[in-house]
């Protein structure tokens, strides 16, 4: 096939910012094409948020055996992992998104190159994409969503078979009999609470002074609680030192009189950095701070007709917040109406470790210092009738108000199935709903999601159920 | 001094609980944030942490023991040093001085903040409906605003009906009356541009003169590396009006106290009184002033200068008075000495003789904050209920939060208003 270069949109990667876009794109009537190095989907669908999803399912399903008796059933016989069995289904999940993607860029008319582009030159109003294939692209606009990759810290080099980052770390072809886990975001936080599950010693290491830090400081004592419940340990305000491989695996020191943890393996999840090199950005007005492209709140750079959006943009490194931006770049590009920056606060966050963590918003903490009159609204899972049915009562809502305006400012909740509720709160906040619509809402019986409810009338002083 | 841990409420709700089971014994060494016991409501068994550290002296009720009251003594704890019958045979505090012991989890805050006794007293609930009703100009009648949209205007008197949205569907959002408020501003502006009788595009280039360069030099600098936040407060000032008209009718020939300088009075002593907010950044260490030596922006031609009144604490009305005229006319005709305008901790600059009602101010590096004066004008307020008229002026702190945290802020504004609301404790 001929292939056509000429379009009015070139996208740089695959992945939920960059096919988001694409396809977006192709709706408004543009001549798109997606240059993707490696796989669909990018990081999310085949290394990141959908595998490891599949992983935290089957640790799940393995500790459900463990509560079997309580709901008076009996498992008789050895209960053992089939570990590769248990990676292969993460990949075949992946794999069968990777595929989805592709057949949805199809449908959309978008012409998909898999390849390793650099921006090019520019002629008029047109700018030149190369690939690494040869051939030569050009577009009027070229949206960079390229994604980011794990950091480390300085002197540690993660060789993929004791020191791991996210990607090694969720295809192990065996079980570490102990792993200590530096960094303790999300990822840290995911990946401690499967290997947990899967019998291995856990080490959890936070340089702050909670887990999950950029959670409300109620949710992180919250999880921190109950990881060491389950037999986890961790260790807070711990800047690591040095992390050397030893006979025994590895050795992570740190700072002060904090005992050295030894463990046969470590996971490194202390952020991820921008993949903005290599793109042929250099002698553009394209400005990089800290490994990250700078755009204005719609994607642009300071180079005409590039754009950038995602992770290579910066925090928070979500797939979400990339979608959502690859969309608003693409309506301001087309010209649309009523196009507007993602708002403060809008993009909520979500960690699937057990228990569940679910956000958007301010946290307490941030509004008092945002100078905000607070009233906290605070209601526990373990007065929620669904939640004791389920046999899983531990959790808390906790929602904060904006005590002059009835604005809501945050919503923080941890718990089961809080990811899957949260964007109730999201809504709430875009439609910018204050505490009488919510407490007005009827919210059914019996679900979770009652605890919502009760959480903001508690902030009101009429929690009826604590 | 032996510690009672009282029986915590663990909703707003519970009145009286079950004390379940214990988990320590006399004699444990207990840790603060230890389980200590378990206590069973009618909904839910909690766990009760310890808050303290120290050693289990006494138990006071019994594990199953039923309807134990919230803020009854449950057990007792021995500090370091004490001896365990010495803290056991002591009487119980009949009102201890706040409950040291607090359920696990979830309740933590909500025994605090939980409305106890008094009524909860929602915002209201539902927007203003005239605002709404007296201006329906769309085609059909009806404004689409959000919730959060409508009650903000109708706070502000904002018309909605004058506003576009800029949501889906031209629905009116927060930002709309935001920015509403700052087009308001924008019409004096560009009238002011239309009377000069200039040509299109016209202008001319002065040069920058020295202060002019050292007062953009040292604001952009502060705007740059000062984390500024801002506190805004109303006063009312109608017994400070009292109480200067009564001190100036009394005074000796010469002397005549402005409203600028009772609140430089009043600032001065709220500094003395919340010392954390007369403070400066230094990098590796804070400042910590001891005295308020309090700058007075003062407008001259071609910019301001910010004279200085030391240890204003110390000074009378009588004194402050004469100083700050003395300065403020020396300023204005460049007569100031070099040391009478450096230095001092903390800035007030008043703008309300040009009737502004409120503004924010840059903070004066390197000091830690500065208080924005608005004009004190008559406003609709309500006391107990009952609408009233009062002359309200509304002050604005910003500080640099590097040194002055939004609660010690907030502190301050509370001790300057409390002053400025009672001239009297001025006095003292």
């Amino acid at each position: 096939m001929a292939t056509e270069t000429s379009f009015d949109l070139v996208v740089v990667g695959g992945g939920p910012g960059g096919y988001v876009a694409a396809i977006r794109a192709s709706q408004l009537k543009m001549k798109v094409a997606l240059v993707e190095r490696e796989h669909l989907g990018g990081i999310c669908l085949n290394w990141g948020c959908i595998p490891t999803k599949a992983l935290l399912r089957a640790a799940e399903l393995r500790h459900s055996i463990d509560e079997m008796q309580e709901f008076g059933i009996t498992v008789s016989g050895e209960v053992s992992i089939d570990l590769p069995a248990v990676v292969r289904r993460s990949r075949k999940v992946a794999g069968r998104l990777s595929a989805g993607v592709q057949h949805l860029l199809k449908k959309n008319k978008v012409t998909v190159f898999d390849d390793l582009a650099t921006l090019g030159a520019r002629r008029g109003d047109l700018r030149e994409v190369r690939l690494a294939g040869g051939a030569t692209l050009t577009a009027k606009h070229v949206i960079l969503a390229t994604g980011a990759r794990a950091r480390s810290l300085p002197g540690i080099e993660p060789d993929g078979k004791t020191i791991l980052t996210y990607r090694e770390a969720m295809v192990p072809e065996t079980m570490p009999k102990s792993l200590v886990i530096i960094g303790s975001g999300a990822i840290g936080a995911e990946f401690a609470s499967f290997y947990l599950d899967m019998g291995v010693e856990v080490t959890l290491i936070e340089a702050m002074d909670r887990i999950l830090p950029v959670e409300d400081a109620e949710i992180s004592d919250f999880v921190q609680k109950a990881f060491v419940k389950r037999g986890m340990k961790v260790v807070t305000g711990a800047r690591l030192a040095s992390l050397k491989p030893s006979a025994s695996g590895v050795t992570a020191s740190f700072e002060g009189g904090i005992q050295p943890v030894i463990a046969e393996r470590a996971i490194m999840a202390v952020g991820i950095t921008g993949n903005s090199e290599s793109l042929g950005l250099e002698g553009t007005k394209v400005k990089i701070d800290r490994g990250h492209i700078v755009t204005d709140g719609y994607g642009a750079t300071g180079e005409p007709g590039v754009y950038a959006i995602g992770d290579v943009t910066g925090p928070p490194w979500l797939a979400h917040k990339a979608s959502h931006e690859g969309i608003i770049c693409v309506e301001k590009i087309a010209g649309e109406a009523g196009v507007h920056t993602i708002a403060d606060g809008s993009v909520p966050g979500c960690t699937y470790c057990r228990p569940q963590v679910a956000s958007v918003g301010m946290t307490e903490a941030a509004a008092i210092e945002a100078g905000h009159k607070v009233r906290v609204g605070r209601f526990p899972m373990l007065a929620n009738g669904k939640a004791i049915a389920l046999g899983d009562d531990q959790g808390l809502i906790k929602t904060v108000f904006d005590a002059a305006t009835g604005e809501l400012l945050g919503a923080h909740m941890v718990g089961p199935e809080v990811t899957e509720l949260i964007q109730g709160y999201a809504i709430a906040r875009t439609l910018e709903a204050t505490e009488a619509e919510l407490i007005q809402t009827i919210f059914p019986h019996p679900t979770l999601s009652e605890a919502m409810h009760e959480s903001v009338l508690d902030a009101y002083g009429r929690a009826i159920h604590f | 001094m032996a510690i009672d841990i009282l029986m915590p409420a663990l909703s707003p709700t519970m009145e009286t609980g079950t004390l379940a089971k214990w988990m320590v014994a006399v004699g444990d060494t207990v840790r603060s944030g230890d389980v200590i016991a378990e206590i069973e409501t009618d909904k839910a068994t909690m766990e009760v942490e310890a808050v303290d550290d120290g050693t289990l002296a006494n138990i006071m009720v019994d594990a199953g023991t039923d309807g134990v009251a919230v803020g009854t003594p449950i057990a007792r704890l021995a500090e370091d040093g004490e001896t365990v019958e010495h803290v056991a045979a002591a009487p119980a505090a009949a009102v201890p001085q706040a409950a040291p012991a607090r359920p696990a989890g979830p309740e933590t805050e909500a025994v605090a903040s939980a409305p106890q006794s008094k009524a909860p007293q929602p915002v209201t609930p539902s927007p203003a409906p005239s605002v709404v009703t007296s201006n329906g100009s769309s085609d059909t009648g009806r404004i689409f605003a959000s919730p959060l949209a409508r009650r903000i205007a109708a706070e502000r008197g904002v018309d909605l009906a004058a506003l576009s949205g800029s949501g889906p569907h031209g629905r009116i959002l927060r930002r709309d009356i935001e920015a509403a408020g700052m087009v308001a501003a924008a019409p004096a502006v560009a009238s002011r541009a239309a009377t000069a009788p200039a040509a299109q595009g016209d202008s001319r280039v002065e040069p920058n003169s020295q202060m002019r360069k050292i007062i953009a030099a040292r604001l952009q600098e502060s705007k740059a590396t000062a984390p500024h936040f801002y506190l805004t407060v109303d006063c009312e000032i109608d017994d400070l009006l009292a109480a200067r008209r009564q001190m100036n009718d009394r005074a000796p020939e010469g002397v005549k106290i402005s409203v600028n300088d009772l609140i430089i009075r009043a600032a001065a002593m709220a500094l003395i009184k919340v010392p954390k907010a007369n403070a400066s950044w230094e990098g590796d260490n804070t400042r910590l002033f001891t005295h308020a030596d309090i700058a007075m922006a003062v407008a001259v031609e071609g910019g301001l200068v910010t004279p200085v009144i030391w240890a204003a604490e110390q000074k009378g009305l009588a004194e402050i008075a004469s100083i700050s005229r003395d300065l403020a006319t020396r300023a204005r005709d460049g007569k100031l000495a070099p040391e009478e305008f450096s230095g001092g901790s903390f800035t007030i600059s008043n703008l309300g003789m040009y009737g502004v009602r409120e503004f924010a101010a840059v903070i004066n590096p390197p000091q830690g904050a500065i208080l924005a004066v608005g004009a004190g004008e008559q406003r609709p307020v309500v006391h107990y209920g009952q609408l009233a008229v009062a002359t309200v002026m509304t002050v604005t702190l910003s500080a640099d939060h590097r040194v002055v945290d939004g609660a010690v802020g907030a502190e301050w504004l509370q001790a300057f208003k409390g002053y400025i609301e009672a001239p009297v404790t001025m006095l003292l």
